[in-house]
């Protein structure tokens, strides 16, 4: 797979193998967000941070990447400790460009569009997104550091 | 994600109970178009018990905007905590939105 993201010892590593659909993203976004909490994020990171910016990765994975397809499936790995939370969201899509798709919502000429906020929020919400190359699936993994 | 409508005067008021995002977005749509289909001009979306909303969320609300300004009405939106507010200032959708702090105020700004 894409490799792990160095997580220190005590790591929790959570892992997910859900159905394309997108009634399966607030069970996973609960089971992170919860595990942050027992490792004492902040309020603001666990109001926000986490689970706007992995629902908005899960519905990229599961209606972009996936294509809406009922046959595929997304991964999730979470490594969660006191530093930071590591989260992977993995579709069977071909991937997409970063820099690409990152456009800013905000300008007067798109802020009455629809869509187009997904992957600003998550690197506005996230320290860290990249995307990465991987057999057969295309991964997104994103960074949030604990405040302290 | 669980929603009322309820009505105060000529006011509808839509209370969204939980989570706003892309697994329920299409129902909430649904209800205030057929709010909007049934007549009601000035919709106040009162958020005092919402968790986080995601952008297919803000997106919806963007579009109904739209369409409740193209009938001749008015939305306004109450109750959003720091964080929600934090979220429309990342978007520049508060610039967007007229928003109270309060029900209440929402209510006295139509």
């Amino acid at each position: 797979m894409s490799g792990a993201p160095h997580p220190r010892g005590d790591a929790r590593l959570l892992e997910f193998e859900i159905p394309n659909d997108v009634r399966h993203i607030e069970r996973v976004v609960e089971e992170i967000r919860a595990e942050c909490r027992r490792w004492r994020y902040d309020d603001r990171q666990l109001a926000l941070n986490v689970p706007v910016a992995l629902t908005e990765a899960l519905s990229n994975a599961i209606l972009r990447g996936n294509n809406d397809d009922r046959d595929k499936l997304v991964r999730v790995r979470a490594w969660i400790d006191t530093l930071q939370l590591v989260v992977e969201i993995m579709d069977q899509g071909a991937g997409f460009d970063l820099e690409a798709c990152a456009a800013d919502p905000t300008t007067p000429d798109r802020l009455l569009d629809e869509d187009g906020r997904g992957l600003y929020l998550m690197l506005r919400l996230m320290d860290q997104v990249e995307r990465l190359e991987s057999a057969g699936f295309n991964v997104v993994r994103m960074t949030l550091r604990r405040a302290s | 994600m669980s929603f009322t409508i309820a009505k105060q005067g000529d006011v509808s008021i839509v209370a969204i109970d939980g989570q706003l995002i892309v697994s329920n977005r299409q129902e909430l749509k649904q209800k205030m178009l057929d709010e909007l289909e049934g007549g009601a001009r000035k919709i106040l979306v009162d958020f005092s018990q919402t968790g986080y909303i995601d952008s297919s969320g803000l997106g919806v609300l963007v579009s109904l905007s739209k369409k409740i300004r193209e009938q001749g009405g008015a939305l306004r939106l109450a109750g959003l905590n720091e964080d929600l507010r934090t979220l429309f200032e990342l978007t520049k959708l508060d610039t967007l939105f007229q928003i109270s702090d309060t029900r209440a105020q929402a209510l006295a700004s139509f």
